[in-house]
Parts: structure tokens; sequence; C-alpha cells
């Protein structure tokens, strides 16, 4: 996917005039964290499971290399078959062989965003191998050629008139009077067109939230069921995930599945959490004949032993962007790249590199609401911090930024001279001010004050009244 | 926690009460002697760094740590009218010294003597309950450091009810960032101005008469946007009100009648 997170700025500017983006951003505003303040209320002990969840991916990232093994060895025990991706361009290349092997012509998928980072629709396109996404909120933006704008509910930047177009434009083969007015209707166009996508499919691509080394099983949570027929009805499974999905044991995986869907969409449990372990075998009923599971490191491998390394315990469950204003202001694609949000800002630098994604470490209040709600305890604020210090080290910041830093750091380093610039500013200050009370325009702060007036100073700074008031209290 | 007998507390005034509302510095001193404290104000301060620290400067910050812990570190308390200030004190002044055992524990004894203002109040002197009168209907911003780095919530709201005549009437998603974040209204001003527009109205749906917050920062961001859009409401830091201290004019206005004075 083409990095568009330069342009962060111009992204944000386009999104906040977007009136359609706007009103269906409203929705995340309330009804996200709504509902998972009272999945959380309700359990009392989600707090001590958090805890649970962290130590055991603390654990396993601590020991990653020899889980992965053991989760290669359990799978190939089981009649499936691994791949090694170091890169985005490996993995593309081992989905692509797989699928030419028996002349793939259409693959059916459930929702990736491994997929979304190594590209692949567009690139099993060029290459005569139709994706169809199956995901309703993945379905929806593929017609529309979009990219997901948030990590578990792709489409939610839309609103359903929109949604109701791009059916009435691309299911031409229904009639045209039909009603799709009640939201369930479009839910039951998109079933069943999905339907004869899925029996007709020569491959299945899911993600995977889980990788469990114990028993080589790959788990996917979903609440449509889409991933089920993805993955049962192909003569072919592929599961693409990243190398820090893995988790040692089945229990581990119930300890974090009770803490995912709550922080994510407020439920208890999705609605579909599907294992599945290697190929169909001789007794059973249904199933691929193969199974293959592409694991991607693309980067990850070097956070280890970095200050970035506690970001690989992110499970995806979305919360972070859920709770951003941030994310609340200018919705997921102004962040220009495949993650967006807190988690994003953290991620993409380490993937797509720091000097392609600098604003999205900076363009944050540090308001500390994601941390305060990641299910893994990730602390957001503080590693977008490191991916300042790293700008900084780089020359990465703007020039103007570390002048005025610069000189700022001048004066708070040398306390006689700070005050003579606090006093001077203090009189600049009160002089654009006059008797207003208020500046309208401040030069150098001209961000401020074209959307709101800078309050003037009091006549004195405290520390020029303080000392008169020290030497009016000396006695004479 | 038992009440210390007059503690030696020194005000870390903060950059913006200096700069903008020195209201803020002397309600504060105010606060603390009435408290049973014993109050400097070290002249040698400057800033807490937090600039630097956001902005990746490592070594800039450090310097300017080194230098406040030594103006600093020798009172009993170090007590700041900012959950955004204290929280760097408090908070963030270890990891600055990451890697140095010597200067890591020195930030460590000192850190654990700085206190947000209400919170030093409430939970250190014990304070629960303040003798003043006041006829006004009140809504309280969380502002963001001393919520969730310091956890302060209940202290600014449990002094506010103590007052007389004080009505508490809470605006939607309190605990929302305003937008301010430092430099970054500045850097992404469109983002940061949606943001605040949001504030703003959940403050005016609330009925409120006055806003009140903790961080000067947080302040002059709503207080400046309210004034664009015309609004009337009265906005100042929640120690003006603590202290009775409401003779200023609110924050972005020059009309000293005020709400707070009950009108």
């Amino acid at each position: 996917m083409e990095i568009k997170s330069p342009q962060f700025k111009k992204n944000a500017k386009a999104a906040l005039a977007d009136e359609q983006l706007q009103k269906a951003l409203s929705h995340v505003r309330s009804k996200f964290i709504e509902k998972r303040a009272t999945a959380v209320r309700e359990l009392d002990c989600f707090n001590e499971l958090r805890d649970n969840a962290v130590a055991i991916k603390k654990h396993t990232i601590k020991h990653l290399d020899l889980y992965l093994e053991r989760f290669e060895e359990k799978v190939l025990e089981q009649g499936g078959q691994v791949h090694w991706a170091a890169t985005a361009r490996d993995a593309r290349g081992q989905v692509l062989d797989i699928c030419r092997k028996i002349a793939a012509k259409t693959v059916t998928k459930g929702k990736s965003m491994i997929s979304e980072e190594i590209g692949l629709n567009e690139f099993l396109e060029v290459n005569d191998v139709t994706p169809i996404e199956t995901d309703l909120g993945e379905y929806i933006i593929q017609l529309r050629g979009e990219h997901p704008s948030h990590i578990i509910a792709p489409a939610v930047h839309l609103n359903m008139d929109q949604i109701r177009e791009d059916f009435r434009e691309h299911h031409t083969e229904l009639p045209e009077d039909r009603s799709l007015e009640e939201p369930i209707s479009l839910l039951q166009e998109a079933r069943g067109i999905l339907r004869e996508k899925f029996l007709g499919a020569d491959v299945g691509i899911t993600g995977a939230n889980f990788l469990i080394a114990e028993t080589g099983t790959s788990v996917i949570v979903t609440n449509e069921g889409n991933g089920d027929l993805t993955q049962t009805l192909p003569r072919i499974h592929i599961v693409l995930a990243s190398i820090e999905k893995v988790v040692p044991t089945l229990e581990d995986t119930s300890q974090i599945l009770r803490v995912l869907a709550r922080s994510a969409t407020g439920q208890e449990m999705s609605v579909y959490t599907t294992l599945s372990s290697g190929p169909k075998r001789g007794d059973d009923p249904d199933g691929p004949d193969e199974f293959h599971v592409v694991l991607l490191d693309n980067g990850r491998s070097s956070m280890l032993g970095t200050e970035f390394e506690d970001m690989l315990r992110c499970i995806r469950c979305g919360a972070c962007m859920n709770h951003c204003p941030v994310y609340h202001a200018v919705g997921g694609h102004a962040y220009g790249w495949v993650y967006p949000g807190p988690m994003g800002s953290v991620l993409s630098p380490s993937l797509a590199g720091i000097e392609n994604t600098g604003h999205l470490p900076n363009a944050s209040t540090f308001c500390g609401r994601c941390e305060s709600v990641c299910p893994m305890r990730i602390p957001l604020p503080k590693m977008m911090r490191h991916w300042r210090e790293r700008e900084f080290e780089l020359h990465l910041s703007p020039a103007s930024q570390r002048r005025n830093l610069k000189l700022w750091a001048w004066f708070a380093k040398r306390p006689k001279y700070y005050r003579l610039f606090s006093r001077l500013s203090h009189l600049a200050l009160k002089m654009l001010a006059g008797k207003s009370g208020r500046i309208s325009f401040l030069p150098l702060a001209g961000g401020w004050t074209r959307f709101r007036d800078m309050p003037g100073p009091e006549p004195k700074t405290f520390m020029q009244a303080w000392q008169d008031r020290s030497t009016r209290d000396q006695p004479q | 926690m038992s009440k210390p007998s007059s503690p030696r507390v020194a005000l870390f005034v903060t950059c913006l009460v200096d700069l903008f509302r020195p209201s803020v510095g002397f309600a504060t001193i105010k606060l603390l002697e009435d408290a049973g404290c014993k109050v400097d104000v070290p002249i040698s301060q400057t800033c807490c760094g937090q600039p630097a620290w956001n902005s990746g400067d490592r070594e800039n910050t450090r310097k300017i740590a080194e230098t406040v812990i030594q103006t600093f570190e020798s009172y009993d308390y170090i007590v700041a009218p900012s959950g955004s200030c204290a929280g760097m004190l408090k908070m963030h002044y270890p990891e600055v010294f990451a890697g140095d055992a010597k200067w890591m524990e020195r930030a460590n004894l000192f850190s654990e003597k700085v206190f947000e203002l209400t919170e030093f109040l409430h939970d250190v002197m014990n304070v629960k309950k303040l003798k003043q009168k006041l006829n006004s209907n009140i809504t309280y911003h969380d502002s963001c450091a001393g919520l969730r780095e310091l956890g302060i919530s209940k202290q600014p709201r449990t002094l506010l009810k103590s007052i007389k005549g004080v009505k508490l009437a809470e605006m939607k998603d309190s605990e929302t960032c305003c937008g301010f974040g430092g430099t970054f209204c500045v850097k992404y001003p469109e983002i940061s101005n949606s943001i605040v527009e949001t504030k703003t109205e959940n403050i005016e749906s609330s009925g409120a008469d006055v806003l009140l917050a903790g961080d000067l920062g947080c302040l002059m961001n709503i207080a400046g946007k309210l004034k664009r859009q015309g609004s009337t409401l009265e906005v100042r830091h929640v120690a003006e009100v603590l202290a009775g201290m409401t003779d200023t004019a609110p924050i972005c206005d020059t009309n000293k009648k005020t709400v707070a004075k009950g009108r």
C-alpha cells in the first residue's frame, strides 16, 4: 500500500472538511467507548485478566523463537505447511505460489490486516487471481477501492446512504426497485452475493488473532461467520499471520480472549471464535485439503530488544483508536498507511520507516487515554515520545521547530536570562492584548489565534509580582 | 495519612502561570498557607522541561531537570498548580535519568515529594472542607496529565463541593482531552481546533456558568475558543475559586464582574 503518511496534515484537513466522514465518526466517538466501559464494569476481574494477558505476551515475546519453532513443528505434525516470510514481498510471493500450484482463479478472504500490510489484493489482481473480501466491512471498501480506516471496523468511515449507493452501483444483477432502507437488507444482499463466491473459491485466506504453539492451531475471531466459510470450503486454506501472534498454550489464548472482545467491541466474546489445526483429516466431514501458514516478520524482529518491543504485545483490538481524540477528529485514512490511531503511530514507523511516518508520533496530544484502555498496557505515548527522540537525533523534525526549541532551552537552563526572556515575552503579549484582555492574532502562534483567542497577561509576571510583594513585606 | 505540621513547601509556579496568570500562583500560596504550610518560591526556577522532553530532546531535558532538582530537593514538598507540570516532575524525571543510577536515585527522592495542588491539599494536608461561600454553577474539566498520570479526579471535586453555594454540573466526557497538548495545538491547529470545539460544546451543554480545571494550558485553549465563539462562560483555574480569590477578570476576559463572585 502506498504510504500517504508524509501528507498527514493535508489528509487531516481534508478529513475535517468531509461532512460524510465527520458524520460517520460521531458514532465512533460515543458507541465504542460506552460499550467497552460497560463490558469492563461488568467483569470485576478485568484488570487482573489484563495483567495476566500482559504477562503471557511478555513471556512469549521474550522466547519468541522457541514458541515459533514449536508452532511450526506442531503444524507440520498435523500435515500443514509453514512458510517463513522475512519481508512483505516474500509473503506475497509465497501466497501467489500456493495459488498458482492449483491454478486458482478466485480467493476468498477473511479480514486480515497483514494482507493490507503486504498489499496482497493489488498483487493478486495483477497476477490474475481475484481476491474477494468476505467480511462485510471489507467487502464494502473493496467495492469502493478503498482501504480499511479502522483495524476492526474497516468501513467505520462510511454512512448507510453511501453503502446503499455502492450496492446499487455494483450489484446490477439485482432488481433496481429493491428496497435497501433497512440495514438488514444491506446485510442480506451482501450475504447472498458472497454465498456464491464462497462456494466457487479455490483458496481461502484468513488472518490470525492467535497462533497456538502447543497445538499448532490458528485462531480467528469474527462476528459474521465469514471466516469459517472462507477457511473450510475451498481446497486450500492459507493463514496469513505476523510472528508476534504466537502464544504458548490454548489456556493462554482463552485468557487473552477474555480481554480482547471486551476491549474491542464491548462484547464478552466475539460471535465466532474459530480454531483450525491443519488440513482435513481422514474422518473429517469437511475442511481444506491443504493448510498453509505464512509467517510474516516484515521488521518485527528488529523491534525486539529495542524501546519498541512492548508494541509486539498488541492484539489489534482497536481500543486505542476508539478512545483517541485525534482519531475521532480525522478518522483512520488521514494517517496514510495500514495502521491508524495510536497503535499505528507507534507501529508504522517501525514497519514503514520513521522518515516516511514522522508526523504520526507527533500528531498526539499525549492525553494518555489510549494507554489507559489498552488491554495489553502498552505505553503508547511513551513510545511515540521515543519516536520523537529518534526524529530529533536524526534531524528529521522541522528545522524551525528545532531552532525554537534550542533558543527556548538556552533560556530555560539559565534562570537569570529566563527571567528576562519571560519579562520581554510578557511585555510583548501585554502590548498585543491592549485593553481587550485577549489577543486575536499572535505572530509565531498563528495556528493558535486562527481558531481561538489568546488570553492577555495580567499586569506583571508572577515572579515580578512575587518579588514586589517580598520587598514590600520586608521590615524597613 | 496524618497531616504534617507546617511543612516547608516550595511552589513550582509553572511557565504559563508566571507569564499569563500570576493570580493562580497567589491563590495557590494562599491555599497552602491556609492549610498550614510554610511556602517559599525559589526564584531560580524556570520550566519543568516538558517542551524539550515531548520534542525528543533528551539532552536539554536532562540539563533542565538537573537544575530543577537542585533548586527544589531541599524542601519537604514541591507543589504545582498543574497536573501536567507536576506529572512531568513526578512521573517523567526518573525516566529522564535512566541509566544514571546516582541521578536516578536523586530524581526518585525528589519526585516522591512532588504534588499537584488539589492532590496535595486533599491527600497530604487532609483539607476536605473550605470555609468560603460562592453561589455558582460550576463544571470541571479533567486535564489529561492530572487525571491519567496522577489519578486526580475526586480531589478537586470534593474541595469544590465543600464550598457553600457551589453546584457542580458535570459535562459530558469531562475526561476527554481538550486538544491543547502543548506544542500539538500549534503544530496541528486544525485537529486541535476540532477537538476543542467538541469540548466547548459539552461545556455549554452542561448548563454551568463557570468552567474550572487544574491546568492553565487547557484553560487558555478552552477559554480562547469559548471567547471566539462569543460565549459568556467564565473560565478560571480551580485554585482561584478554592482560594476565594476571584477578583481578577476571568481568563480571556476583562469583565471583572463575575459569576464566581456570586452574581
